[in-house]
């Protein structure tokens, strides 16, 4: 449908609301906002946490405990007084007198190793089994997709807890979780993308011509889907993302004090009538990143490879 | 198409089977549950007892088919937690309570999502397409234990009209209701967009315009009623989705389902009632796709070759 107010000329205010429109426009053509985001909520502080946070993560001041954001003025009177919230933290402090954004900065590091890793191993894992599955069939092809099927059943949450209480909570623990649910997600999609290119004329004639099985793989085929993958592998980092903070947040991923967002609020959730900030700011992190990734992906998909609609 | 459906069956079937054989696995490789099962001063021969009692004396393929056979019987093996009670009995239980979760979950999801696929789809392109864009993402992008929290910070602990935990009225459906259904809005929407953009280009739908009939009308009662399939079929996806996520929304309310049994028999290093969850769990997701499998190739024929 057309938008009246686009027509040049049509109402009074028509020529600043087509600046706005165009302004939008161009936001949604390129992601300039989910980019920005993601580079000061996540990729930045990850990188120079050292160098930016202002307090240290992990050690706190107890005369310093549960001060509140900045905003907050003081209240009460006598033993009931709260303190109002300084500069000095921005976010806040939590029950040990850990500087919040401090803390926030330090995850960011903490979420993103994570989610770098396991999608960097899932991507590797499921990718090389989904090429061996759709390019030489038969019975390894079965084989694979079993696995793919018996990895997708599992209920995620659940089996990374009993993971959790078998290996105990660990960074190795949640990278095997990660890696063991998400390589199949690879495997399934790069054997579909396998199986489309393998019958075309290009991959029959390099055979003629003589090359190697690994030839045509490397060669021929993994060029064709390489931009499926990385699709696949922006969209799934807000998840991982969303499951390492679950886990953490349940016991069963990063031990503390590891400054792990999951974990943060798990540690506001007793003090939600007290402190909401706690568990409030790191949930905000959280937001900001996964939804910031989940838009460049989407883009990402959009530019490199409409098919993926359904991902 | 019978053939097609024997195989996928076999398919799950296998699934399930090694579904069970990993958690079965991992719940021995957690330690030796007599640990837990006695007290320190244990003897040697209340060892000896116990293990028998439990049949931890015998090889571990014994075991594992032990169980299996008593699972098809129907007995899911005794709780450790609680004596003399069968953890499938525990789990049957609890499964209302998660039933009514994932319910209310759903219903959450629909009202959200529908309306709001539908309003996007009528105003393809301009600002309040994107928005509801922005407003179904944000769903998928929170954390949902943390919009529980602060669900309840506002709703429970500020304005006192909720209660913080537990089931019974109306009014403990709530927040777990939206905590736990708002994810689902933004795939649910998505479906409902594109399908209702199919419909608004339709023959029918111009001559409902070209009757005169008024807008609103067409719009949600030519275009919506037609337009709902594709999300009705989704629903037994979300379904599953939403009871597996149901671990963490109930161990936040407390709500007493399936998912809160498994989190504080794990705590409790109840591993028969711990696997007995998981491959429930899985069984109903296995079941679920399976379902919508047989339901697709039954209504596009192509599938029912290519496989």
């Amino acid at each position: 449908m057309a938008n009246i107010a686009a027509i040049p000329g049509n109402l009074p205010g028509a020529r600043r609301v087509n600046g706005v429109w165009r302004a939008l426009g161009t936001a949604r053509r390129y992601p300039i906002f989910p980019v920005a985001i993601l580079l000061f909520v996540l990729v930045l502080p990850a990188i120079f946490a050292n160098w930016v946070a202002p307090h240290s993560p992990t050690v706190g001041s107890l005369s310093n405990r549960l001060v509140p954001p900045f905003w907050v003025a003081a209240e009460g009177e006598g033993i009931y007084a709260t303190p109002g919230g300084t500069t000095e933290h921005l976010l806040g402090t939590d029950k040990q007198g850990r500087d919040i954004l401090s803390r926030i900065i330090y995850g960011a590091r903490v979420s993103l190793t994570v989610a770098a890793i396991s999608i960097f191993l899932a991507g590797l894992v499921g990718t090389t089994l989904g090429l061996i599955a759709g390019y030489f069939g038969g019975n390894i092809d079965h084989l694979v997709m079993r696995a793919v099927d018996i990895c997708l059943s599992m209920p995620a949450i659940l089996f990374a807890l009993v993971l959790a209480v078998v290996l105990g909570p660990s960074f190795q623990t949640v990278i095997i979780v990660i890696v063991s649910i998400f390589w199949s997600r690879y495997a399934r999609l790069v054997r579909g993308e396998t199986l489309g290119i393998k019958s075309q004329d290009f991959v029959a004639r390099s055979r003629v011509a003589g090359a190697s099985n690994l030839r045509i793989i490397s060669r021929h085929i993994f060029p064709n889907i390489v931009n499926t993958i990385i699709v696949l592998a922006t969209l799934e980092v807000g998840q991982v993302i969303l499951l390492e903070a679950t886990l953490s947040f349940l016991g069963a991923g990063l031990p503390r004090p590891t400054p792990a967002w999951g974990l943060m609020i798990a540690n506001g959730r007793e003090l939600l009538v007290t402190a909401w900030w706690v568990a409030a700011m790191p949930g905000v992190a959280i937001l900001l990143s996964v939804m910031s990734m989940n838009l460049l992906g989407d883009w990402l998909r959009d530019r490199l490879d409409p098919k993926l609609r359904n991902v | 198409m019978q053939r097609f459906i024997m195989i996928r069956m076999f398919h799950s079937i296998i699934a399930l089977v090694a579904v069970s054989m990993i958690v079965f696995g991992l719940g021995r490789l957690s330690g030796n549950p007599l640990d837990t099962l006695l007290d320190v001063d244990a003897t040697a021969e209340d060892y000896a007892r116990v293990s028998a009692y439990w049949g931890l004396d015998q090889p571990l393929h014994i075991q594992y088919l032990t169980y299996i056979g008593n699972m098809a019987r129907g007995r899911f093996g005794e709780s450790i937690r609680f004596p003399g009670q069968d953890a499938g009995a525990l789990l049957w239980g609890r499964l209302p309570a998660t039933l009514e979760l994932a319910a209310i979950a759903l219903v959450v999801s629909a009202l959200i999502a529908v309306p709001l696929g539908v309003i996007v789809a009528v105003k393809k392109d301009t600002g309040i397409d994107l928005a509801g864009k922005m407003i179904a993402l944000m769903g998928q992008s929170l954390p949902n234990f943390w919009l529980a929290l602060m669900l309840m910070w506002v709703f429970a602990v500020n304005l006192e009209w909720l209660p913080t935990s537990g089931r019974g009225s109306w009014r403990h459906m709530i927040m777990p209701g939206v905590a736990l259904g708002y994810f689902q809005v933004a795939a649910l929407m998505r479906l409902t967009r594109s399908s209702m953009l199919e419909v608004l280009d339709t023959e029918y739908v111009k001559l409902a315009r070209i009757k005169g009939l008024k807008e609103g009308w067409v719009i949600w009662k030519h275009c919506l009623r037609n337009a709902l399939i594709a999300p009705i079929t989704y629903f037994g996806l979300i379904l599953g989705g939403a009871m597996t996520g149901s671990v963490v929304i109930e161990s936040i309310f407390t709500w007493p389902g399936v998912g809160l049994l498994a989190i504080d028999a794990l705590r409790a290093k109840d591993f028969q009632v711990v696997q007995s969850v998981v491959i429930f769990f899985a069984a109903i997701y296995i079941a679920a796709n399976l379902l919508v499998d047989v339901l697709y190739a039954y209504l596009d024929p192509r599938i029912r070759y290519t496989h």
